[in-house]
């Protein structure tokens, strides 16, 4: 079993249903769970508790929960997790390009939403000095800019180490296409899929296995890419 | 969906023969009285004056009756004020100047005036489509967050009391049981809802009547809804040996199950719900009515419209129900009137037409008061 980090986690949804089944996954799983019913109740438990992690839904009775996202983001920094009924890709860019953590979709399967709990928790308690990041085999050692793939080293362009190390550093997390390619090209390329396709292409081809299903940069379709932080 | 956009141009709906009448005639009509008037004025007035008439007629009617007008009101220009008189011909070089300016000028009056046009319908029609597109998503979200809250907490539950029974509770275990049957009988009024939208969409529903105990119905309804009205005081106000009333049962529970479902989620704890029946003449009254906060008036005539729901409504819900209670109502050749109480709370009556038993009761010449009403 996985080790918990143990953390207070705030509910935001107004279907009670859904609060109940929050509330006894997230206990039964050692997580403390507080509770609100509305945008407002859910800012207000925020400022009070800061709690170590939210779960947001986005259609709230009295806002949309894209605008309490926003809200909350200007003075709160802890992981925020989206968990709604809405699919579509502007939904899922517009909670991510506005501070969401991670984005699940409802209905949701039980063990999928502590996973993201635990990797969510993990990378935000985690940030030590150590400038090795070790991940599935991968070790990216950000002072020497080498990546060594199980002990031997790969040969990276410069911008094939860049995105790789951003992914490190965000392991677990939906990066959207737009905030890929702003970091990598800068802010005149957002617009330019088709850089990161083939950037991306490339890096798999050096650290996949198999480059038709990838077990380190995932697809988010429409959305962007994820890179799995699974356990070493 | 009605057409909000009020079109100001009234040549869409004149149809096109009707525009050259109208055409020809009011420029005849207005270049007799230049005529009449030509002793005082000079033909140079009278060009301005067809030109105003062509612009009028531009404004509303269609391309080619405006084309008309101006090559007509042109024609009767040079023929009946250019000199010389009563003569196609063109006396002098500034008068052919004239003439030919006369002729630009008309035509291109004609079509800025039609581009104009033009462009506002597809404007228009532009902004319809944002509208029915900005609709089709609402209704969308409404029904994907209808269908898919239920699915997730039975998913949830199911997830929990499979994967990691060890960890929960004999309370939890039965808290996730009881959400897990919530969920389902939420998805299933969901569900049955829209087959029985789609049923009326069809146009093919017949009701199949037969003689039925209102009372009865209303009795067993109140037990199904025996959760949803928990927590509240509903009562049925139907005497005993009311007479059977000739309705399809299927059809009719639906619209009182969903009166009082409705009744049940929008009001208070404590409130008090009541359904009752009554005769009027060979009319059946059927009255759901409460004492919760009622409708807000300015809503009231939209609440029956498909996918309609209240502004601020504070619990989730299609949008369908009451469209299906009036389809159905309506199915029975019956209505259907929503009233806030003057004491408060929301009463829907319904009227059913000659559905009566004659053998059951006689009420000959007996007029009822209509106290429910009074409450």
């Amino acid at each position: 079993m996985n080790a918990v980090i143990p953390a207070e986690i705030l509910v935001i949804d107004d279907e009670t249903s859904i609060r109940k089944i929050l509330e006894i996954t997230l206990q039964s799983n050692g997580y403390t769970i507080l509770q609100a019913a509305t945008a407002r109740e859910g800012l207000q438990m925020t400022a009070a508790h800061s709690p170590d992690l939210i779960i947001l839904d986005l259609g709230l009775p009295d806002e949309s929960g894209h605008t309490t996202l926003k809200k909350m983001r200007e003075w709160f920094s802890k992981p925020v997790i989206i968990l709604s009924v809405f699919n579509s890709e502007e939904d899922i860019v517009m909670a991510l390009d506005n501070g969401a953590n991670d984005y699940l979709i409802k209905p949701f399967r039980t063990g999928e939403l502590l996973a993201r709990i635990r990797s969510v928790l993990r990378s935000t308690t985690q940030e030590d000095n150590d400038p090795v990041i070790h991940l599935n085999g991968l070790e990216i050692d950000l002072s020497t800019r080498t990546v060594k793939k199980e002990g031997e080293l790969l040969k990276l362009t410069a911008t094939q180490y860049a995105l790789l190390a951003l992914f490190g550093k965000n392991a677990g997390k939906v990066l959207t296409h737009q905030y890929l390619l702003r970091e990598i090209w800068g802010s005149d390329h957002v617009d330019q899929l088709q850089y990161l396709r083939v950037f991306i292409a490339q890096l798999r081809k050096k650290i996949e296995k198999d480059v038709n299903y990838p077990e380190h940069i995932i697809t988010e379709s429409g959305v962007g890419y994820r890179f799995l932080a699974g356990s070493n | 969906m009605q057409d909000v956009y009020v079109t100001p141009f009234i040549g869409s709906r004149i149809g096109r023969n009707r525009q050259y009448v109208f055409s020809i005639l009011s420029v005849s009509f207005v270049s007799a009285i230049c005529y009449l008037l030509s002793p005082y004025i000079g033909a140079e007035v009278v060009a301005f004056v067809l030109l105003l008439t062509l612009s009028l007629i531009a404004m509303f009617f269609d391309i080619l009756p405006v084309l008309l007008t101006a090559f007509l009101s042109a024609l009767i220009w040079d023929y009946f004020f250019l000199l010389p008189r009563f003569n196609l011909r063109v006396g002098n070089t500034e008068d052919e100047i004239l003439l030919s300016m006369y002729f630009v000028i008309a035509l291109v009056n004609a079509v800025l005036t039609f581009k104009i046009r033009q462009i506002e319908k597809i404007a228009r029609q532009k902004a319809e489509k944002a509208k029915t597109l900005k609709l089709y998503n609402t209704l969308l979200n409404s029904l994907s967050h209808e269908f898919r809250t239920p699915i997730a907490a039975i998913i949830g539950a199911t997830d929990n009391l499979l994967e990691q029974p060890s960890r929960l509770s004999v309370g939890d275990s039965r808290k996730l049981l009881t959400e897990i049957s919530v969920a389902s009988l939420r998805l299933n009024r969901q569900v049955e809802n829209l087959l029985n939208m789609s049923r009326l969409e069809s146009g093919f529903i017949q009701p199949k009547k037969d003689w039925h105990d209102i009372r009865e119905m209303a009795l067993s309804l109140l037990h199904q809804l025996e959760e949803p009205l928990a927590q509240k005081r509903a009562q049925v106000a139907i005497r005993d040996n009311f007479p059977l009333a000739r309705l399809d049962y299927g059809l009719m529970e639906q619209v009182l199950y969903n009166l009082l479902y409705n009744a049940a989620l929008y009001t208070p704890a404590g409130s008090w719900i009541c359904i009752s029946a009554e005769y009027f003449d060979q009319t059946l009254v059927i009255v759901v009515e409460d004492d919760g906060p009622g409708f807000p008036e300015k809503e009231i005539g939209k609440v029956f419209d498909k996918f309609y729901r209240l502004k601020d409504s504070p619990i989730g819900g299609s949008g369908l129900g009451l469209s299906i209670v009036k389809g159905f109502v309506e199915a029975h050749n019956g209505t259907i009137v929503l009233t806030n109480r003057s004491s408060g709370g929301a009463r829907f009556v319904i009227s059913l037409p000659a559905c009566r038993s004659s053998q059951t009761e006689t009420v000959a010449g007996e007029k009822f008061n209509y106290q429910l009403s009074v409450s």
